[in-house]
C-alpha cells in the first residue's frame, strides 16, 4: 500500500479557481468577460473573426468583447443574458471557470446558482452610477452562499475622466453598505477597471497611476483557493454501495462517494449516520491504487472493518467529529419559481445524497435583499425571494451549517409533482 | 498544510461524482460513446468510478455508416478489450436510401442520421439518462447548458426553461418518458482533455496522430479522399500531412495540417492552438446552429 501519491498534489500553477461575475444589465459584464478572454489569448481567432464581424455589421465599437460570451439566441434576440453560462481561461498560474450569471431583476436564482460553487465574485458597478439596489443584492447574496472573496470591480473608468474622486466615493458607498450586512470572514477588493479599454483588468494602462492595488487578474491568480473547503471535519456521503459480487470480488462491499470535507485515514474510528453504527476504516481503494490517507474533494470507494448494513444517503464521519443529526430544521431559503412557496406545503429536499421528505412549518421572514431589512411572517416566499424557513423532514439528516460547511448545509427543494427544482436552502 | 489536488485530479473526481450520481439515481442509464478523445476520456472516468466493479451501463454508439474506418476499428478492438457491453444504433431506413452531406445537405442529413437515431436507440433502449462527452466550451450553446440536462418525452430541450444547478446537488428526478442528457465533462477544457489523456496513457483512434494522408482542399478545410463518394467534381485528392483534431464523419470532418506524431506534441499543439477545434465540423457552420440542433435532441 503506498501513500498518496506525489503528482496529485497540485504545484500551485495548476490550481482551479471558480468565480463569478455579477452586475446591472449594461454595466458592461459580457465586455469584461470578453475582455478577460481576449487579454489572455481564451478566444480562439475563428471565434474573435465571428464576433468582430457581426460588430462591423452593427457598429457599436467593442462591442465584439461582449458578443464573445453571448450565448443563446433567445438572449440575443432579447440583447439580455438570461441564464448562466460557463467560460474556461487559463493563465500559466491558473485555471479559471467563470459563471456568468445576468443582473437582470428577475433572475436572483442564476445568481444564486452561480455563487453556489464559486470561489470569488466580481461585483460590477458603473463608475457613473455608484452603488445601486442591484449592486447590494448582489453583495449580499455572494455573503449568504459563503463566498470568501469578493471583488468590486469599479467599471468605465474611461466615462468618468479615471477620476480617483469618483472611484473613492464609490468605495465609501459600498463600505457603509457592506458594513450593515453584519459577517464575519471573506474580503473585499475595490478595483477601478475599464473593461472597454482593457485598463486593470490584465494590463495596468496608464491611465490611472494613482492606484496601487492589483489587477483584477492578479487578484484571481493569487486569491486562496482553500478557504471553501472546510479541511477539518470528515463528511462522506454515501452514493453507491458497489457490491460486484464477480468471482474475485464475491463478497466485496464497498462504499462510492465522494470526500466533501476533510481528510480520512485507513484505520481511523468511524460513525454511519443517522444511524449511529460504528466501525473502522479497512482499506480507501481507487483505480489508481490503494491509498493510506484521502481527502476533499476525492472520490473514492471505502471498506470498513465491519459488515454493516449502510445505503446510499447515509454519511460516515469521524466518530470524534460527527455533524447534528436533525429532523428539524432553519434554513435560509432562496426561491426559484413561478409558484410561491407557502408555509404547509410539502417538498423534497435533496441534501448531499439524501432525498427525503419535508414541510415547510414556518417563514419566520422575508429579507428585502434591497434594505436587508427582514420582513416578519410574509403569508409567502415568491420567485427570487429569500427567507428564513422552519422545516420538519420525514426522516433525520446528518448536516451541518451552511456557514461552517457548504457541502453539508446546503440543499435543493423539489416540487414533487413537478419534478422542478424550486428553492435552495442554506441551513443555519 | 491542507493537500490540494490537481486540475486534472480535481475535475476527474468531479466527473466520477456525477457519473455514481447517475447511477444511483437512474434505472436505465447508458454511455453514449462516439469513440474520439472525449468519449475515450469519459469511458476511462467511468472505468475508475466503479472499479474495482464492471461498468455498470452499457455503450451507445449512434453510427451514421460514415464513420471513419479507424472508428469501426478502434470501437470494437476497445469495447472488447475493456469489456464494456456495446449498442450499435443506425437509422437502417436512411442509411439504405443512401442519405448523405452532398445529397441532402448537412443539416438534414445529421437530422436523420444522428438526431433521430438518436432519439430511436434511447426510446428503444428504455433509457432514463444519457450520458455524453460534451463540454461547455466547445460552442456557446453548451456553454449554458446544466450538468444535468432535462429533456421532454419528445427528447427536446428548452434553453429557456432549464432546471437551476447548485452546488454538487443534482436533481435527476423525471416523469415516464421523459430522460436526462448527462453531461460529465462539462467543466473540461480541450486542453485538459488531452493533458489527461497523456498523463493516463488512453488510448485514442491514430486520426488524432499526424501522418501523411490522400486529402481534397476544400475552402479553408482538409477533407478525406479516400472515399471517392467524398469528392465533389474538379476536386483533386493531394498527400497531405495532418491529423484530426475531432472526429466524425468522414464527408464532414476537415483534418488540419500537423506534424505532431505523439501525444506530447498533440498536447502542446492543443494548449498553442489559435483555431477552435469545431471549426473543422461542417455540422456546425450555416444557419442552422447548434442551439437549434440541440432543441431538437442533438446531443
Ligand atoms: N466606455 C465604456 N463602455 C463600456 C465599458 N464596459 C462596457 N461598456 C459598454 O457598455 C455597454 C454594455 O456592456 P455589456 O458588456 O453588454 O453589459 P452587460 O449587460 O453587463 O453584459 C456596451 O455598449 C459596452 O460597450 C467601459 O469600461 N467603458
Amino acid at each position: 500500500m503506498n501513500s498518496i501519491d506525489q503528482n496529485i498534489f497540485a504545484a500551485t500553477d495548476t490550481e482551479l479557481l471558480r468565480f463569478t461575475t455579477a452586475g446591472s444589465v449594461d454595466d458592461g459584464k459580457s465586455t469584461l468577460i470578453g475582455r478577460l478572454l481576449v487579454d489572455t489569448k481564451g478566444v480562439f481567432e475563428d471565434q474573435l473573426d465571428a464576433a468582430k464581424r457581426i460588430e462591423a455589421k452593427k457598429g457599436a465599437k467593442g462591442a465584439y468583447l461582449a458578443l464573445l460570451t453571448d450565448g443563446l439566441q433567445a438572449e440575443r434576440e432579447q440583447g439580455i443574458t438570461i441564464d448562466v453560462a460557463y467560460r474556461y481561461f487559463a493563465t500559466p498560474k491558473r485555471k479559471f471557470i467563470i459563471a456568468d450569471t445576468p443582473g437582470h431583476e428577475q433572475y436572483t436564482r442564476n445568481m444564486v446558482t452561480g455563487a453556489s460553487t464559486a470561489h470569488l465574485a466580481v461585483i460590477l458597478i458603473d463608475a457613473r452610477k455608484g452603488v445601486l439596489t442591484q449592486s447590494r443584492r448582489h453583495t449580499y447574496i455572494s455573503r449568504l452562499l459563503g463566498i470568501p472573496h469578493i471583488v468590486v470591480a469599479i467599471n468605465k473608468m474611461d466615462l468618468v475622466g479615471y477620476a480617483q474622486e469618483t472611484y473613492e466615493k464609490i468605495v465609501r458607498d459600498f463600505l457603509e453598505f457592506y458594513e450593515k450586512l453584519d459577517v464575519t470572514g471573506g474580503d473585499v477588493t475595490f478595483i477601478p477597471i475599464s473593461a472597454l479599454e482593457g485598463d486593470m483588468v490584465v494590463e495596468r494602462g496608464h491611465n490611472m497611476p494613482w492606484y496601487e492595488g492589483p489587477t483584477l487578474l492578479e487578484k484571481l491568480e493569487t486569491a486562496p483557493v482553500l478557504v471553501q473547503i472546510n479541511a477539518e471535519d470528515f463528511r462522506f456521503p454515501v452514493q453507491l454501495v458497489s457490491r460486484p459480487q464477480t468471482e474475485e470480488l464475491h463478497d466485496f462491499r464497498g462504499y462510492m462517494g465522494r470526500i466533501e470535507s476533510g481528510s480520512v485515514k485507513v484505520g481511523d474510528a468511524i460513525t454511519v449516520l443517522p444511524s449511529g453504527l460504528t466501525s473502522r476504516i479497512k482499506r480507501i481503494i481507487t483505480w489508481d491504487g490503494e491509498l493510506e490517507e484521502a481527502f476533499a474533494p476525492m472520490s473514492v470507494t471505502l471498506t470498513l472493518e465491519d459488515e454493516r448494513d449502510i445505503s446510499r444517503g447515509d454519511m460516515i464521519v469521524h466518530t470524534d467529529n460527527p455533524p447534528r443529526v436533525e429532523k428539524e430544521l432553519r434554513a435560509m431559503l432562496c426561491w426559484m419559481h413561478e409558484t410561491p412557496m407557502v408555509p404547509g406545503k410539502k417538498y423534497l429536499i435533496k441534501h448531499t445524497t439524501t432525498t427525503v421528505k419535508a414541510m415547510v412549518t414556518a417563514l419566520e421572514y422575508r429579507v428585502d435583499i434591497n434594505t436587508l431589512e427582514h420582513i416578519p411572517a410574509p403569508p409567502e416566499l415568491k420567485m427570487n425571494e429569500i427567507g428564513l424557513v422552519n422545516l420538519k423532514l420525514l426522516k433525520p439528516i446528518a448536516c451541518d451549517a451552511y456557514e461552517k460547511n457548504r457541502a453539508t448545509g446546503g440543499f435543493i427543494v423539489i416540487d414533487d409533482f413537478t419534478n422542478m427544482t424550486v428553492g435552495a436552502g442554506m441551513i443555519r | 498544510m491542507t493537500p490540494t489536488l490537481s486540475h486534472l485530479k480535481a475535475l476527474e473526481a468531479e466527473s466520477i461524482h456525477i457519473m455514481r450520481e447517475v447511477v444511483a439515481e437512474f434505472r436505465n442509464p447508458v454511455m453514449l460513446y462516439s469513440v474520439g478523445k472525449d468519449s475515450s476520456v469519459m469511458l476511462h472516468v467511468a472505468r475508475k468510478a466503479f472499479y474495482p466493479g464492471p461498468l455498470p451501463f452499457p455503450l451507445l454508439h449512434v453510427d451514421t455508416g460514415y464513420k471513419f474506418k479507424e472508428m469501426y476499428a478502434f470501437r470494437d478492438w476497445y469495447a472488447k478489450e475493456i469489456g464494456a457491453r456495446l449498442i450499435v444504433h443506425r437509422n437502417e431506413e436512411a442509411i439504405a436510401q443512401g442519405a448523405h452531406p452532398l445529397k441532402l445537405g448537412v443539416a438534414r442529413c445529421c437530422g436523420a442520421l444522428k438526431t433521430k437515431a438518436l432519439l430511436d436507440a434511447l426510446a428503444e433502449g428504455g433509457f432514463d439518462a444519457a450520458m455524453g462527452g460534451a463540454r461547455r466550451d466547445e460552442e456557446r450553446s453548451r456553454a449554458k447548458e446544466r450538468i444535468f440536462s432535462f429533456r421532454d418525452e419528445f427528447g427536446q430541450w428548452d434553453p429557456k426553461n432549464q432546471r437551476p444547478e447548485l452546488w454538487d446537488l443534482y436533481n435527476c428526478r423525471i416523469h415516464e418518458g421523459e430522460s436526462i442528457r448527462v453531461f460529465p465533462l462539462s467543466n473540461w477544457t480541450e486542453v485538459d482533455v488531452w493533458q489527461y489523456i497523456k498523463l493516463e496513457n488512453i488510448p485514442i483512434v491514430p486520426l488524432y496522430y499526424a501522418k501523411e494522408r490522400l486529402m481534397v482542399r476544400r475552402g479553408t478545410l482538409l477533407i478525406p479522399a479516400d472515399d471517392a463518394g467524398n469528392l465533389k467534381e474538379g476536386e483533386q485528392p493531394e498527400v497531405v500531412m495532418c491529423r484530426f483534431r475531432t472526429l466524425g464523419c468522414s464527408p464532414c470532418t476537415g483534418a488540419v495540417y500537423s506534424t505532431a506524431t505523439t501525444i506530447d506534441e498533440i498536447v502542446a499543439e492543443a494548449a498553442t492552438a489559435t483555431r477552435s477545434e469545431r471549426e473543422t465540423r461542417i455540422i456546425d457552420h450555416g444557419s442552422n446552429t447548434m442551439e437549434d440542433k440541440k432543441k431538437e435532441g442533438y446531443f
